[in-house]
């Protein structure tokens, strides 16, 4: 195959992924452009940057001098259009940059659903670096913060201002923090881990507009019930959308998000694209669309790469997973576990007494084969559970091997006993009994990994 | 491209962070710590030989009391205020922590207090006379400056491990490996030996093994306990056996970490005292070449050096004078300038495990076999990495734990000291210390987004 220039449009991890991918797998002539940073850092971080955890070089996934040792050029600039039948990037300074093949990952932006006032000083979401500098700006001397909208992004923003000693509002519209996602029992939990934080959180609470100080800074927000709440920052954390503007005006097919095909095509030929910027016309079974998630950016930008290299298959994502921190709780989660059961499933749901931790699995009714499974508080391994959900071992099953799944560190309290004897309290017929504890390469762990 | 309006404002400022004031009891905490650390000070010129044992036995009971005391109250309000749960907030922008002025300051503290016990220890005259009492108790015997540096080294490693646990509370395996690397430095390297002299035995000091106690397989030290009779004979054994049977046989199992961060006292002053300053070692592969050159340099050396002195008496007298040379030199620099006045001197500006990681000739030993053969490794938790680098960023080996982790590989690697941090700090779960079976045990073959060798693709 002729070598040829593949242009890159964003260095968030899916492109990042398709340049090392391209690069492993050819010699094409690479070149990522970003207008957000010189080099691709880690958008989950950002939040670690704030509170002094890391430094933002601390958040570069590899050394500056891996770029030029992997012949991936970077270009820093931001894109005003693309001219699909010169084939080339046009740059709002004026430059312009020729391609064979384009992959478009420009990745989202903070949702923003044209409250009145959104557009005001001290209001802003929370994605790029830019945003994190307009973040460190807006924090000088505010005193209090108002989120609008329940999701992780929102949790993540409390404890970065908390640091900082600025007193925070979380206005959520569901009847329970992240509703949509979690079932009642761990969206409680939540509930009661971002207050004992000191976090001042409204339930089915909206926002009704944001009100200005009369020289274009935000001064209050008034929520739909009436209160004012007086503030210096408001953040819009009610998700995320793909940034498309520039794309959709050069004329390639979008609806939410530039469509693609299985194979992660647009609608114009020798453009490709991938991660939170993409909608999927067909999407995987049981995934949606839009999916803004790393590991599925990691996946498409891994898929697209190999797919221009003519290595040509269908994007699968595989078994659903995520993880996520809330505060101090850890959460994980793999399969499908949806807030409300369908037709023919059933959830059993342990808390631990103190109320930080818990396991649920939710299963099919008849054949008892497991769907999924959310872990609060306690680490689960990605592996094992993947392994359960593929072969639709039964709940008896795979309680039986609980510990197997166990991935806390050494020493910590192992609850797979009080785990089982809630359920067999639940479930008296068939009492399940622990065979296999926790440990690396217990039996069934070792079977797995041969 | 002057259209390009973001500068990265964090590669260059430093930010100003507002984190809880302190408490009226915390100030107070403060200044006792202040007048006690004052008081230890003052007597490096108020005391001498002819001050009276009352007096010197006051000032001991009031400045230790004070400094512990404050010191100890400040240090665990400070995390015990918080709810349990990682906390490295303002770890980057604190000048203590961030090679700022009081990370300097202390520094050159630090260094300045091993080049003043290594070459001038009559300075320190003062502060020795006033610990005579203390060691009178436990050895029998008058204080030296060595004394004195056991009894601050034991103090600061109990106290800032009292910290630690503090800080680490929400994690069982730190609250067990530090509960045990206090209590090996307070028992067996410190009371254990002051016994020992007490008792007119020698002052063993059971927890450090050659090559890192370098001395002690050399023939001048086997011959003397041999010679001591029946408790020698154990003494003897224990260290040949710490050598050449414990070290292969525990780190098979567990990994250098049964050693480096359960045992060692210098593992042990690292993961209390210089907790704070973990995330200054430099993570560059640059430094890592440097690493790999530098500590099986010593290695090599040490090696050599006890051969050749157990070979001493069948040497010409040429060679025996390089070898005193050599001896010469590594007493001196490997012994006293690397592993004390860098090791610990330079906590606070390049991170607490310089020595460990460079120098320590009993990590490379405990490093190769782990590298080779151990059942230890670091696991990653299928593809649930987000790299956000907390791992690296808090690893005091300067491992680059997320080149690892964010390719779904396990991390074995010689310097790795089990700490367990990475582990702690990540959050999503995606890392465990783990010893199981050595087949599969590096899982090298990368598949990028790691679900390429997962069952479901």
């Amino acid at each position: 195959m002729s070598e040829r220039h593949i242009v890159i449009l964003g260095n968030g991890i899916t492109g990042i992924t398709a340049a090392r991918t391209l690069r492993k797998r050819s010699n094409h002539r690479i070149t990522v452009v970003s207008g957000e940073t010189e080099h691709h850092f880690s958008r989950t971080a950002l939040m670690y940057i704030f509170m002094g955890d890391m430094r933002y070089e601390d958040t570069k996934p590899y050394p500056d001098d891996f770029w030029a040792k992997n012949r991936i050029d970077l270009k820093r600039g931001w894109v005003h259009s693309i001219d699909s039948q010169q084939k080339q990037l046009l740059f709002k300074n004026g430059e312009s940059l020729k391609y064979d093949t384009l992959i478009l990952a420009t990745g989202s932006k903070p949702n923003r659903f044209g409250w009145p006032g959104e557009d005001l000083e001290g209001v802003q979401g929370l994605y790029s670096y830019q945003d994190l500098e307009m973040m460190e700006r807006n924090a000088k001397g505010a005193k209090r913060a108002v989120l609008v909208g329940g999701g992780l992004i929102g949790v993540e923003v409390a404890e970065m201002l908390l640091t900082r000693n600025i007193q925070v509002t979380f206005l959520v519209r569901e009847k329970t923090f992240w509703g949509s996602v979690l079932p009642i029992g761990e969206s409680a939990m939540i509930n009661r881990e971002i207050q004992a934080h000191g976090v001042d959180l409204r339930l089915e609470t909206g926002l009704k507009e944001i009100l200005s100080d009369g020289e274009g800074r935000v001064r209050a927000i008034q929520t739909l019930s009436g209160e004012e709440i007086a503030c210096e920052m408001v953040f819009l954390t009610a998700g995320v959308s793909p940034q498309i503007e520039m794309v959709k005006a050069s004329g390639i097919e979008c609806d939410r998000g530039i469509l693609v095909d299985r194979f992660l095509k647009t609608s114009v030929p020798d453009i490709w694209a991938g991660g939170d910027c993409a909608q999927h016309r067909e999407a995987p079974e049981g995934r949606r669309p839009v999916e803004q998630v790393w590991y599925t950016g990691k996946i498409q930008g891994e898929r697209l790469a190999a797919n221009i290299c003519g290595d040509l298959a269908e994007y699968d994502p595989g078994i659903w997973f995520n993880s996520a921190k809330f505060f101090d709780i850890e959460y994980q989660t793999y399969g499908w576990v949806m807030p409300k059961l369908k037709e023919g499933e059933k959830s059993f749901y342990w808390e631990h007494p103190e109320g930080n931790k818990s396991v649920r699995i939710n299963f099919e009714e008849k054949l008892g084969a497991v769907l999924g499974v959310n872990v609060f508080g306690i680490r689960h391994r990605h592996q094992v559970w993947e392994q359960w959900i593929l072969e639709k071992k039964t709940i008896h099953e795979v309680l039986t091997h609980l510990g197997a799944a166990n991935f806390d560190p050494e020493f910590y309290s192992q609850y797979e006993i009080e785990i089982i004897s809630a359920f067999n309290l639940l479930y008296p017929d068939q009492p399940v009994e622990l065979k296999t504890k926790k440990g690396l390469f217990s039996k069934f762990f070792a079977k797995i990994l041969k | 491209m002057s259209d390009i309006t973001a500068n990265l404002a964090y590669e260059s400022h430093s930010i100003a962070h507002h984190g809880p004031r302190l408490r009226i009891s915390e100030k107070i905490a403060l200044t006792a710590m202040g007048i006690g650390s004052m008081l230890l000070a003052l007597s490096l010129i108020a005391v001498n030989g002819s001050t009276s044992e009352t007096l010197k036995n006051l000032w001991f009971n009031i400045s230790w009391a004070l400094a512990i005391g404050g010191g100890g109250y400040f240090a665990l309000s400070k995390h015990l205020k918080d709810r349990p749960g990682v906390r490295n907030q303002g770890k980057t922008t604190d000048s203590l922590t961030a090679r700022g002025a009081w990370g300097w300051m202390l520094g050159i503290v630090f260094t300045g207090f091993y080049i003043i016990i290594y070459w001038f220890p009559q300075y320190l005259e003062g502060l020795t006379r006033l610990h005579d009492g203390l060691s009178q108790f436990l050895q029998g015997k008058p204080a030296d400056e060595w004394f004195v540096y056991g009894t601050v080294y034991t103090i600061l490693t109990t106290l800032m491990g009292a910290k630690a646990i503090a800080k680490y509370r929400h994690n069982r395996y730190h609250i067990v490996r530090t509960s045990v690397i206090i209590f090996a430095q307070l028992i067996f390297a410190y009371l254990f030996p002051a016994i020992c002299v007490k008792f007119n035995q020698p002052e063993v000091y059971l927890t450090y093994f050659w090559p890192l106690a370098y001395d002690k397989l050399f023939p001048s030290t086997v011959m003397h306990l041999f010679h001591s009779g029946g408790l020698g004979y154990f003494i003897a054994g224990w260290f040949i056996c710490g050598t050449f049977l414990a070290t292969p046989v525990l780190t098979y199992y567990f990994g250098k970490r049964w050693y480096c961060s359960w045992v060692c006292g210098c593992g042990g002053l690292a993961n209390t005292m210089g907790d704070s300053w973990r995330q200054l070692s430099d993570k560059s592969l640059k430094s890592w070449k440097i690493e790999r050159w530098s500590i099986y340099s010593v290695l090599a050396l040490i090696f050599s050096l006890t051969v050749l002195l157990w070979c001493e008496p069948y040497l010409p007298a040429s060679m025996k004078e390089i070898v005193y040379q050599i001896r010469r030199f590594y007493l001196f620099g490997i012994g006293a300038v690397f592993s004390g006045v860098i090791g610990v001197g330079f906590y606070p500006l390049m991170g607490t495990r310089m020595w460990c990681r460079f120098g320590c000739p009993m990590a490379a030993f405990l490093g190769l076999l782990q590298r080779f053969n151990s059942r230890f490794r670091i696991t990653t938790n299928g593809a649930q990495c987000i790299s956000c680098g907390n791992c690296s960023k808090y690893c005091e080996m300067g491992i680059d734990v997320r080149h690892y982790a964010q390719r779904g590989q396990n991390i074995i690697r010689a310097s790795c000291v089990g700490c367990g941090i990475c582990a702690t700090v990540c959050p999503r779960g995606v890392l465990s210390l783990e010893n199981g079976p050595t087949n599969n045990r590096y899982n090298h073959e990368e598949g990028l987004s790691l679900l390429g060798k997962m069952k479901s693709r």
